[in-house]
């Protein structure tokens, strides 16, 4: 389903949205406003982040997800779980059982995307070895389809510092597809990769790719739906260990700062939770960062296991991912470093296309007009009471004073100025009804009242 | 014209003056580049405020073909211009670089990004410094 030209896998259920103003105010590109007592969003401007699905406390921002009857339309089926999903369960479920639960869901096959960020780890090492024009510096990865989205929207100067590397994600489907057609001699594409996703964001990804041309993915279910499906099948399996191939390096890049300890080299800044992605963002911007090599930023407090599709609290399965990175991490990784080396070269890891930037925030096309938008805008600004409540339906009042000069907005839509204008009106009502027409006065000379008078007529 | 108050030794607000300045140009929809230096020259002449005056204002005039970058302070003044014009040069005492500031940086960076510019000081009475940053191909 794609609405004006841009997918979008964050929905609004009108029936439950009561009009609050919890998602204007945490969203970080202030792309949702309250009109008409429900929330809107700005399709141009929204980046999938799922914040907004996060902080509504109806539930009515909700994540489109493909169903499980899409796996009826492939012949075969493969099972991509993000790393995030081993975080979900139990300490006493591992991977292992997690792998064969999932098949016994329904898929002909599982690839790890744990295994698909190991190669993307090396793949990165390999690109960072070539040596990188200084002003590129530090370099960002690509990991993260919101934080990208983000930079597109409010950073488009920094897209030179994304890490052209498809995602763990992408790749995963790839290996898997090309792996699998091989193992069982088919043709790979009556092959359906279904990725298994902790969030909104790469939902959106997998519909609508920024760096390729198509995704491999074929179909993306929510992690909280197939954490149900798998749970209802752990008793029944035998939990083989042939399935789980990923090390804890892989693994690791399901929390916050995973994949910079996978990278192992370099310094690096890793930073989790939208808002403190964009405050080092704008710090990249100012160039103070000369010293860091890499920034990892993602989304989501505590990295993918903070997802909006997640289940378990990102602190409790942040425990177990280290638990997991520990009993893993000495184990040989799931790819072969001279192979992914060789297919680097190549270019298989490269991002097709360039990612572009989306000016939506611009005020106008025309930078004369903009200007003086911009001027009518801050002369607004100056007029409402700075106290952002929210109540006008916009996060700010500078948004406010925005939506006011993109005329979509009127300055009384803020309470304080209603009330101010209305004052006003009563003061001009009261001041008319004191005025008494010639015909009724009855004493003229005295001018209405005889306040003029002096006193001492007498 | 987008005006900010700064006070010396305020370095909590650091980078509200510029970084709205900056995303103002966004807005406006100004060319990136000359967003980058405005918003580099902006942050040079905040910081300045900051680590050496008392108080001050900076000032942000925007037309299509150039950007106008002003700071205004009370404070000592510089005695030795030429000498901190140099780059390295800091007069900042050690608690201020130790957070980082008053590398000597300052004014060789906003030179490098500026097309025009023009420092007036007096001391015991204060600085003033004025950018001219032209949008390209202009």
């Amino acid at each position: 389903m794609t609405q004006g030209g841009y997918f979008h896998s964050v929905r609004l259920d009108l029936d439950k949205c009561k009009g609050c103003t919890n998602c204007i105010k945490r969203c970080p590109v202030e792309a949702i406003r309250v009109r008409e007592g429900k929330a809107q969003i700005m399709e141009e401007r929204c980046i999938d982040c799922g914040e907004c699905v996060r902080v509504c406390p109806n539930h009515a921002k909700y994540v489109v997800t493909d169903g499980l009857d899409r796996l009826q339309q492939f012949r075969y089926r493969i099972a991509l779980p993000a790393p995030a999903f081993y975080g979900q369960f139990r300490p006493d479920v591992p991977p292992g059982a997690v792998l064969a639960a999932l098949m016994a869901v329904g898929f002909d096959g599982v690839f790890e995307v744990a295994v698909a960020a190991e190669a993307v780890t090396l793949a990165t090492r390999a690109y960072l070895e070539r040596g990188m024009p200084r002003a590129a510096r530090p370099l960002i990865s690509s990991a993260c389809p919101a934080v990208i989205r983000l930079m597109q929207v409010r950073f488009p100067t920094l897209l030179p510092h994304i890490i052209p590397i498809e995602s763990p994600m992408e790749m995963a489907a790839r290996l898997a597809r090309e792996e699998k057609a091989r193992e069982w001699g088919v043709n790979p594409r009556e092959i359906g990769a279904f990725f298994i996703t902790p969030c909104a964001a790469k939902v959106t990804a997998a519909k609508q790719p920024e760096g390729s041309l198509v995704s491999s993915v074929d179909g993306v279910l929510s992690m909280s739906t197939m954490y149900a499906e798998v749970l209802r099948r752990l008793a029944d399996v035998n939990p083989g260990t042939e399935l789980h191939r990923s090390s804890g390096a892989g693994i690791g890049w399901g929390m916050a700062g995973g994949e910079g300890r996978a990278l192992g080299t370099g310094t690096v800044l890793a930073v989790d939770g939208i808002h403190n992605v964009v405050a080092v963002l704008e710090e990249v911007e100012r160039g103070t960062l000369s010293d860091v090599d890499f920034v990892e930023a993602q989304a989501c407090v505590g990295g993918c296991i903070g997802g909006p599709l997640t289940v378990q609290n990102p602190f409790i399965s942040r425990v177990r991912m280290r638990r997991l990175v520990e009993e893993f991490g000495r184990r040989s990784p799931g790819v072969d470093e001279a192979e992914v080396r060789r297919r680097f070269r190549q270019g298989f890891f490269d991002m097709a296309k360039t990612i572009k930037p989306r000016p939506v925030l611009r005020l106008d096309e025309d930078v004369t007009r903009a200007i003086r938008k911009m001027d009518r805008l801050e002369k607004t600004l100056a007029r409402l009471p700075g106290l952002d409540c929210g109540a006008c339906g916009s996060p700010t009042c500078r948004a406010l004073a925005e939506d006011i000069v993109r005329e979509r907005a009127f300055e009384t839509d803020c309470i304080f100025q209603l009330r101010e204008q209305l004052e006003e009106l009563a003061e001009r009502m009261v001041q008319l009804s004191r005025i008494v027409p010639p015909a009724l006065s009855r004493d003229k000379a005295s001018g209405g009242g005889g306040g003029g008078e002096p006193e001492d007529r007498d | 014209m987008l005006e900010f108050e700064v006070r010396g030794l305020d370095f909590a607000a650091v980078g509200e003056a510029s970084g709205t300045i900056k995303r103002t140009l966004q807005q406006v929809g100004m060319d990136a580049s000359l967003v980058r230096r405005v918003a580099v020259c902006a942050f040079e002449v905040e910081t300045n405020i900051v680590i050496h005056a008392h108080r001050g204002v900076v000032r942000a005039r925007i037309s299509p073909r150039q950007v106008v970058v002003e700071g205004e302070d009370e404070g000592p003044g510089i005695p030795d211009l030429e000498a901190a014009m140099r780059e390295g040069f800091s007069t900042a005492p050690a608690y201020i670089r130790e957070m980082g500031f008053g590398a000597g940086m300052g004014f060789s960076n906003m030179r490098r990004c500026a097309d025009h510019m023009e420092v007036s000081t007096q001391v015991g009475k204060g600085t003033r410094v004025r950018l001219v940053i032209e949008a390209s191909g202009s």
